[in-house]
């Protein structure tokens, strides 16, 4: 009778570890949001090629951020500084290139090369210091927005930026292809499919876990968890850029405004893809589809005859319900760690 | 028991932070095939004897021999290159991770070449579950199962089973029985044994007597920082070693205290 308990139990955990996979939930909250959408914009065209690209190319440009946010999450850290680096990367490129008319390759080194000094600031704070990465990178957050705003009156007397790349530079980074879909979609897609093969794949993603699972671990098995954190910090920040230089070379302007809700979004598509806010969880496909999620509640409203500001309640039901989920997952794994099964069983 | 080889053995280690001594002439020994019981109360100086064999701090004083040939780790990397693991608590596994990638946190197995140099999770799984199946842990079976489903017994024996396949000679575990019921503490005394049966040596830290008199084969009682006692299996009792963990004060005299 023993063993026939200890089996059922046991069923029951592996059971529920597979059902609980992060990405799986994250694709059912897509799917359901989806559905919800088409039959609401269905008058509207939401189910379109147009309708497609609308949410698409908003999924694209906060994904392209998501992912290494999600990746610094799992590692046990958090980057708020994108919302200073975006603006603060398309100002550099929009004033070097633009309102200097230095060569577009130039701009593009220097405006990466700013964005991987910002991460490898933010990665030396948090690994040499004991501050908390949010408080650190709410700090370099403040900085570097400051710093974009004072700079740009400085050398351009003006916080907007005119820039009209070249075609080449148009082409890579910001034209229209099949009927609206934007060059950063295709960034996206590919990075995908990097990052994937980064966190599931190579060493380097168990060391991403680990990393956050147990730090002191992770030391221990020879992991190098402080330059590991530093160059997701420079990832992070080096992907935002990315995401800075799409903008201005699409839209031929650059804004040093700070963008706060940039911060809030790459959050919410990270926790509702399944990542633990804790760190040690998380899997790529699952920010993937958060991200996803949160660009259909954000941009198919307009689809919708719903009222617009309904869809901050959607998003922040939508990342309640994520969190129950991935909460449910961590209490099980670390219920079973310390309960003491064997001696129950005998007891009973 | 006294012709085994010595792998391990302190002469004269000291440490001191600033004014304060946290250890004084430590002289330890610990032979292939043998388990050495380090007991000591709370602040007696386990944890600082503890990260100096694992190499988080340098001794003040004194040398550290490894096979009769003095040598000194700065890092924790240097001393697991020489063969000693330290196992924590619950360290050394990753709750949320499965066990082949747990297993081999940091030092993955990949197939591939160049930048296509993939995690080989098949290979993985295999060894892990191999490992902690010759330890004598059946019930793991799975490897893509999480860390965090075994019992605390059995992630303690995955770690264990772990730094022994990664070529530990000596053995550092600190306090492996201390959070587990009786059973699972059974579990991990029974893997020490069996560590100890393949020639490794054990360095057991503990503060719990009876699991310490189980698997012990010499013991040494740390009091402030000092090596208050050391004798080999069977020459003091449970209660002398018990009084001698109270700091020297008599066990029976203090329960009079509490009572009184």
């Amino acid at each position: 009778m023993n063993s026939k308990s200890t089996n059922k139990s046991n069923f029951f955990k592996i059971t529920i570890e597979n059902i609980k996979r992060p990405e799986i939930s994250a694709l059912f909250a897509f799917i359901v949001v989806f559905i919800i959408f088409s039959i609401f914009g269905w008058d509207k065209n939401f189910v379109s090629l147009m309708g497609a690209s609308t949410w698409i190319n908003y999924a694209a440009s906060v994904g392209l951020i998501a992912f290494p946010v999600g990746f610094l999450m799992i590692a046990g850290e958090l980057d708020i500084s994108v919302g200073a680096v975006l603006p603060a990367s398309a100002m550099t490129l929009g004033i070097l290139s633009g309102y200097y008319e230095l060569p577009t390759w130039l701009g593009l080194i220097l405006t990466l090369g700013m964005a991987f000094l910002v991460g490898l600031i933010n990665g030396l704070i948090v690994t040499r210091t004991q501050v908390p990465s949010l408080i650190v990178t709410l700090a370099t957050l403040f900085a570097v927005g400051g710093l974009t705003l004072t700079l740009a009156i400085l050398f351009t007397d003006s916080t907007l930026v005119a820039y009209y790349a070249p075609d080449w530079a148009k082409y890579l980074f910001g034209t229209v292809y099949y009927g609206g879909f934007r060059s950063i979609v295709f960034w996206w897609l590919a990075l995908t499919l990097i990052f994937f093969l980064f966190l599931h794949k190579s060493p380097w993603g168990n060391w991403v876990f680990a990393t956050g699972g147990d730090l002191e671990s992770a030391r221990n098995a020879g992991i190098p968890t402080a330059r590991l954190k530093i160059a997701l910090f420079i990832l992070c920040s080096v992907c935002t850029a990315l995401a800075g230089i799409c903008q201005v070379i699409q839209f031929n302007s650059a804004q040093s405004a700070t963008n706060f809700a940039l911060i809030f979004n790459t959050i919410i598509s990270v926790v509702v893809g399944g990542v633990l806010l804790t760190g040690g969880f998380g899997t790529l496909i699952g920010i993937f589809f958060g991200t996803l999620t949160l660009a259909i509640v954000q941009q198919g409203i307009n689809f919708t005859n719903i009222d617009r500001n309904l869809s901050n309640l959607i998003i922040g039901i939508m990342l309640l319900f994520a969190v129950f989920v991935n909460g449910s997952f961590q209490s099980l794994t670390s219920k079973v760690i310390t309960s003491d099964g064997d001696d129950k069983d005998e007891k009973s | 028991m006294s012709e085994n080889k010595t792998i391990l053995e302190l002469q004269g280690v000291h440490k001191s932070y600033g004014n304060i001594h946290a250890l004084r002439d430590i002289n330890l020994k610990v032979n292939e095939g043998e388990v050495l019981c380090l007991l000591g109360d709370n602040g007696a100086g386990k944890s600082t004897l503890i990260k100096i064999l694992a190499g988080v701090h340098t001794p003040t004083k004194g040398q550290i021999f490894l096979d009769g040939k003095p040598k000194s780790f700065n890092r924790p990397k240097e001393a697991q290159e020489l063969g000693i693991a330290t196992v924590h608590q619950f360290g050394g596994t990753f709750p949320l991770m499965s066990i082949g990638r747990s297993f081999f946190a940091g030092v993955e197995p990949t197939i591939g070449w160049g930048p296509f140099r993939f995690f080989d999770r098949k290979t993985a799984n295999r060894i892990a579950v191999e490992s902690v199946q010759n330890f004598g842990i059946t019930r793991i079976d799975d490897g893509d199962r999480k860390v965090g489903g075994l019992s605390g017994g059995e992630r303690q024996s995955l770690a264990i089973a772990r730094a022994v396949y990664f070529g530990a000679r000596v053995l550092i575990l600190d306090e492996p029985t201390a959070a587990l019921g009786v059973k699972q503490s059974a579990h991990v005394l029974r893997i020490v044994n069996e560590a100890k049966k393949r020639g490794l040596a054990v360095i057991f830290i503990t503060h719990q007597v009876m699991h310490a008199l189980a698997v012990g084969d010499h013991f040494a009682v740390l009091i402030r920082g000092s090596v208050a006692a050391d004798f080999k299996k069977g020459e003091k009792t449970r209660e002398e070693i018990t009084d001698l963990m109270a700091g020297g004060e008599d066990m029976s005299a203090l329960e009079a205290n509490i009572h009184a």
